[in-house]
């Protein structure tokens, strides 16, 4: 495990928490724009940490359902449930993302964390060495005052994920966070979202690089078409995929 | 027939002795026009950053107006304070007429819309970007207003001096409420229209060439902070 810093509550202090966010639960979800059901009556229950993989063709809604559960957007009918309770600013504050193109303040690399550190409502005097901390954690500490967006779309990346990561959340979404990077860059968002799950962070990423599912995922979330086709444990969905389309897809075919 | 070479001559003699004259016009032009674009930059970065951001019955109208305003003729806008400002005016009381203050008012109606609608384009575009990781964050509508404004900050600087270069060059407006009255309302642009009408050439030409000046100034600046902000990838 890397080196984190201390701001991180411990796996132990997670595990223990009266105040768990898990199980995810989405009830009957859907959303529907001009006349589409764009997630189609999804029912799932996300009980593990660990890493969550959603996995689908292209506009089989992977990245609306992400939203969806992040609160980013409503859904039309359903509800989502975290341990039971209805979204609320709450909880939203102890979840980050990172999205598939980094989305970065016209502000050095420092600063996009600090930023961010204010907004969650931590004491000034706190966030500097916060965010320090959180470069070192992305190997970034160098780039700490290099204005952000002049950074390479990995260190971009990367530093996206150091922000998320200096959030210190409970659970933590990603949306096709390798999507446009080089081996290099993936590898180390990979190994920073493996250590972040061992530090008890729920991590739910969309992806569909299946490569990188099976390096990552402890279960998977396959969606066709807006619904939920299967939902398993990773070893069990790669060995042996229930329905005709997930093998399909599995298999490079091409699935539309 | 003026000779131009020798009444360039002579501005210029007056611009390097800094005659008391010229200065006194334009330090007050500069002490009404900053004034001016400091109260509509207040004005129109709040209105910018809230119709970019904020969602409120009225909001496109209230664009709508800010956008058309950026084209209030001047002499408009100068009747418009004139009859607010007269005697007879519902702020006659305050004896504003023919004086500093009234320019400035003047100037603030013309200038703050430019900001106004520059600032909201700028915080929507950016705002655009930003939507779902300010929102991922939690951030509040205030706070993602002057996280905007901020980010935008290079934009904004442009904005400004747009509106400082639209209010120094300004004659109509601060003619009318100023009444261009020798050593109190009268400032570069309006002293230039008068003694140029009075055949006093000198004086017109070295405020003319102030100006300029200050016009090339703005524009030189402007382009030294966009290729800032294009250097740090902030524009």
């Amino acid at each position: 495990m890397l080196d984190y810093p201390r701001f991180f509550a411990t796996p132990e202090d997670r595990a223990l928490s009266s105040e768990r966010l898990l199980p995810l639960e989405l009830r009957r979800l859907s959303l529907q724009a001009r006349g589409q059901r764009l997630i189609d009556s999804v029912d799932l229950k996300v009980q593990d940490p660990g890493i969550s993989v959603i996995m689908g063709p292209n506009g089989s809604g992977k990245s609306l359902l992400l939203r969806l559960m992040h609160g980013l957007i409503e859904p039309t009918e359903g509800a989502i449930l975290w341990a039971g309770t209805p979204m609320n600013g709450q909880i939203r504050r102890r979840q980050a993302m990172v999205f598939q193109k980094p989305v970065l303040l016209r502000r050095t690399a420092a600063a996009n964390i600090t930023h961010a550190l204010s907004l969650r409502g931590v004491g000034r005097s706190e966030r500097g060495s916060r965010a320090f901390e959180a470069l070192q954690l992305a190997g970034l500490e160098r780039q700490a005052f290099t204005p952000a967006r002049v950074l390479s779309g990995g260190e971009q990346q990367r530093l996206c994920l150091a922000r998320a990561l200096s959030l210190d959340p409970d659970i933590l979404f990603l949306d096709e966070p390798t999507a446009s990077l080089d081996p290099a860059s993936t590898l180390a968002i990979e190994r920073l979202l493996i250590d972040a799950q061992h530090r008890g962070i729920k991590v739910i990423v969309v992806t569909h690089d299946v490569g990188q599912a099976r390096r990552l995922a402890q279960d998977v979330v396959f969606l066709h078409h807006g619904r939920l086709i299967e939902y398993q444990s990773a070893p069990r969905f790669f060995e042996r995929p229930e329905s005709d389309v997930a093998r399909s897809f599995m298999a490079g075919g091409l699935v539309l | 027939m003026i000779d131009l070479a020798q009444a360039l001559r002579a501005a210029l003699r007056q611009i390097v002795n800094l005659d008391p004259e010229l200065i006194q016009i334009v330090a007050l032009s500069l002490k009404v026009t900053l004034s001016a674009v400091a109260i509509a930059t207040i004005i129109g970065f709040a209105v910018g950053g809230m119709l970019a951001v904020y969602r409120f019955p009225g909001r496109g109208a209230l664009a709508a107006i800010i956008n058309a305003s950026m084209g209030l003729p001047p002499v408009v806008a100068g009747l418009f304070v004139y009859l607010f400002l007269s005697n007879a005016g519902p702020l006659g009381v305050l004896q504003l007429l023919y004086t500093p203050q009234a320019m400035i008012i003047a100037q603030v109606i013309l200038v703050t819309p430019i900001i106004a609608a520059l600032t909201r384009q700028t915080c929507e575009d950016l705002f655009e970007e930003y939507r779902e990781q300010l929102r991922s964050l939690g951030a509040s509508s205030s706070s993602i207003v002057t996280t905007l404004l901020w980010d935008g900050r290079y934009r904004l600087v442009t904005a400004v001096l747009a509106g400082f270069g639209r209010a120094i060059a300004e004659v109509g407006a601060v003619m009318i409420v100023g009444g261009n009255i020798d050593h109190v309302t009268r400032t570069m642009t309006t002293a230039i229209a008068l003694e140029t009408s009075k055949g006093n050439i000198d004086l017109a030409l070295a405020l003319g060439i102030i100006l300029l000046a200050i016009a090339l100034t703005i524009n030189m600046a402007l382009m030294g902070i966009r290729r800032l902000a294009s250097n740090f990838a902030y524009a």
